[in-house]
């Protein structure tokens, strides 16, 4: 009886090994010629990330001998865990969304800060009278949680005002219905999307579309508690000891720099990329604005594109230990500016505008529902 | 004396018995016929009252103005009637034979395709867990104190939400499942989650199927020395069907809506709950399309429904035959 019990149990041992085995299956790390690299991206496929669907398509990636697969984010998908657990070789994400997860031990940092300022707003109509954060006392204010109200409540802080008892919080869905129903005073929403949906909706007083005169805007970049956004993030340990994936990461780099110069140069064709790359979520006008709104996000990058700007690094970092998101500041690990000062270098060899100083916003079509 | 009487006293009894048979068979065809008839007009006529009572409340809001008063129901217990948070019965109805902007076929078309999607996904899902799920049953009905150490895990598995181990799977996925003969593809990590849903009211009605034979028929068995797999496929197994399918209809849907939400939490591009996500993001400019999409999946589960209800009738009904004759 005991010997049939012993071989029961080794066979149950056996299983667990053999299935432990199969998980344990490392990826054979030879590259050839050509070198295979994933990115994970914040979000579904819309011109937010254009600079990199453009590096793909154009054979940008290809000429520095990558293969670059791009990974759709998604509501439950965080670019920085997908990263620091080997799911891809580099991920975009918020500054804030990869500091946090840092600092609670994943092995990440930035190297490269594409965008220079916050796209978030706080709208309101115009009526409201809501014309910066100290209007906001009293009201119902909007915003999607998840890390996105921080900017919104350093701002409240910087006019005296308590986040949680001077105005009303209200939980927003990611679109603009509650402000259009008048559920909210004012309603978080991004430059490049959710603005953009609030002005391709039809107002039903006129009949037409709502016009940027019927709104009023915060812009948290100038309020001065904006915090950064899209970078590109690797992983730190990989970088220090493994010197391919260094050699990698610069030209991974170079090629999405150069992608996001000829997004600047090239509005329309970034557009039709971003638009047949996979149905993003917002129609070909939809995404026109927010390419436009990107662009205006990136240029001009002062210091060179993917340079971090320290002293929006700094404010990014004040607010988020004043609001808690952080305990401390991070240590000097938490970016570097070496990979990206390299990729500009060979790009401003190649003859590419990394500066973009005369860049200025054109003036997109909105059209009804972004189609 | 009439001509049946003195047919009935001449017919052998056996023709009769067959001829009576078969007249049953064919009334049971009949009332088939007629009970599908009759459960098709039933939901159709709950539908209509259904959009009655959404148009007609709809009417009500606007006609108070629940926008400008305080109602004590209308507009507040109840959602509001204005258009973007109700949009018209018609519009939405409607919604289906139009072509959206940037698409190039109408609305109807471009759902079942996303719907075709999400039913390969949920189909590989709920096979797979069809097999794991049977298998852990005839384990657990083999070894019972393997019912008692398994069993607990089993229902654990079950409490911890999808939106959890929905990312892991499909990251996982991407870096892991390369032993797999074949390139392996993210609505396969969404089958994965359409399979966890399924093996677990397979393998508890399974078990409890197997288990369900009177210990008569179970001595009857052994009476005749049938072996173990004989006792499986003449005894257990058919007796284990009406549980079986019990719980097929609840993994069926339950697949479905996994399905959906691995799309959803995970980000794989296809299928309704891609399509259900996008609508959502742009609820404000075309809420008609949300409705209309949430509807699809709504007819994709009654489909899986229906069809194991079918193949219940199929087989089951077939068994009963077998088993009075």
């Amino acid at each position: 009886m005991n010997i049939r019990r012993i071989w029961r149990l080794l066979a149950v041992l056996l299983v667990f090994g053999l299935v432990a085995a199969s998980c344990g299956n490392d990826d054979d790390d030879e590259f050839q010629e050509i070198q295979d690299v994933s990115l994970q991206l914040q979000w579904v496929p819309q011109s937010q990330f254009a600079g990199y669907f453009a590096a793909r398509d154009l054979g940008f990636y290809e000429d520095v001998g990558l293969n670059v697969t791009i990974i759709d984010g998604a509501v439950d998908i965080v670019p920085a865990t997908v990263l620091d657990s080997g799911g891809a070789d580099f991920a975009i994400s918020w500054v804030p969304r990869g500091l946090v997860p840092r600092e609670e031990g994943l092995n990440i940092t930035n190297i490269a800060q594409v965008f220079q300022r916050s796209g978030t707003l706080q709208v309101s109509f115009v009526d409201a009278g809501i014309a910066g954060p100290a209007d906001l006392e009293g009201k119902l204010v909007g915003n999607w949680g998840f890390g996105n109200e921080f900017e919104l409540f350093a701002g409240l802080n910087s006019v005296g005002l308590d986040p949680q008892s001077d105005v009303t919080l209200v939980q927003q869905d990611f679109n603009m219905t509650a402000l259009i129903l008048g559920d909210i005073d004012a309603a978080q929403a991004m430059i490049y999307n959710e603005y953009a949906q609030v002005l391709e909706t039809i107002n039903p007083d006129t009949g037409e579309l709502f016009q940027p005169e019927d709104f009023s805007v915060i812009d948290w970049n100038d309020v001065g508690t904006a915090m950064l956004q899209d970078a590109i993030w690797a992983d730190a340990d990989k970088l220090e000891t493994d010197a391919e994936y260094r050699d990698i990461a610069v030209r991974f780099v170079e090629a999405s720099l150069r992608g996001w110069i000829h997004c600047r140069d090239n509005f329309q064709e970034c557009v039709d990329i971003v638009v047949a790359a996979s149905p993003p979520f917002g129609g070909p006008a939809h995404q026109a604005w927010m390419m436009n709104e990107i662009n205006a996000l990136i240029w001009p990058s002062p210091g060179g594109v993917g340079v971090m700007d320290q002293a929006l690094y700094d404010q990014t970092i004040d607010v988020a230990t004043t609001q808690g998101i952080l305990a401390e500041a991070p240590d000097a690990g938490a970016f570097r500016t070496d990979i990206a000062a390299e990729a500009i270098a060979n790009l401003e060899a190649a003859g590419h505008d990394v500066y973009g100083n005369d860049f200025a916003r054109r003036t997109v079509e909105v059209k009804e529902g972004g189609n | 004396m009439p001509a049946t009487d003195t047919m009935a006293e001449t017919e052998d009894p056996l023709v009769r018995q067959h001829r009576l048979r078969q007249q049953a068979a064919h009334e049971l065809r009949r009332d088939a016929t007629v009970r599908i008839i009759r459960q098709t007009v039933t939901f159709v006529v709950f539908m209509g009252l259904l959009a009655a009572l959404y148009a007609g409340y709809k009417e009500v809001g606007q006609a108070i103005d629940d926008r400008q008063h305080d109602w004590p129901v209308v507009g507040s217990v109840l959602p509001r009637t204005d258009d973007l948070t109700m949009p018209p019965i018609g519009k939405i109805i409607g919604q289906f034979g139009e072509t959206p902007g940037g698409e190039d076929q109408i609305y109807v078309l471009i759902l079942l395709d996303e719907a075709l999607f999400t039913l390969r996904e949920a189909f590989a899902g709920f096979m797979v867990g069809l097999v794991i799920g049977m298998a852990i049953a005839l384990a657990l009905a083999q070894w019972r104190r393997l019912e008692q150490g398994l069993l607990p895990f089993v229902i654990a598995s079950q409490t911890i939400p999808l939106i959890a181990i929905a990312p892991i799977i499909v990251i996982w996925g991407r870096k892991n499942f390369d032993v797999f003969p074949w390139e392996w593809q993210d609505w396969m990590s969404v089958s994965i989650i359409a399979t966890y849903l399924t093996f677990f009211p397979v393998a508890v009605n399974g078990l409890r199927g197997l288990q369900s034979p009177r210990p008569e028929n179970q001595e009857l068995m052994e009476s005749y020395a049938a072996n173990w797999s004989q006792t499986l496929w003449r005894l257990r197994l058919p007796a284990s069907l009406p549980y079986l399918f019990a719980a097929l209809k609840i993994a069926a849907t339950a697949s479905i809506v996994g399905a959906i939400v691995g799309e959803i939490s995970s980000g794989v591009v296809g299928g309704l709950g891609r399509r259900i996500w996008r609508e959502a993001f742009n609820y404000t400019t075309g809420p008609d399309r949300l409705f209309a999409s949430v509807l699809g999946a709504a007819a994709l589960g009654i489909f899986v429904y229906l069809v194991v209800t079918g193949l219940e009738r199929l087989v089951v009904g077939r068994q009963d035959k077998g088993a009075t004759a």
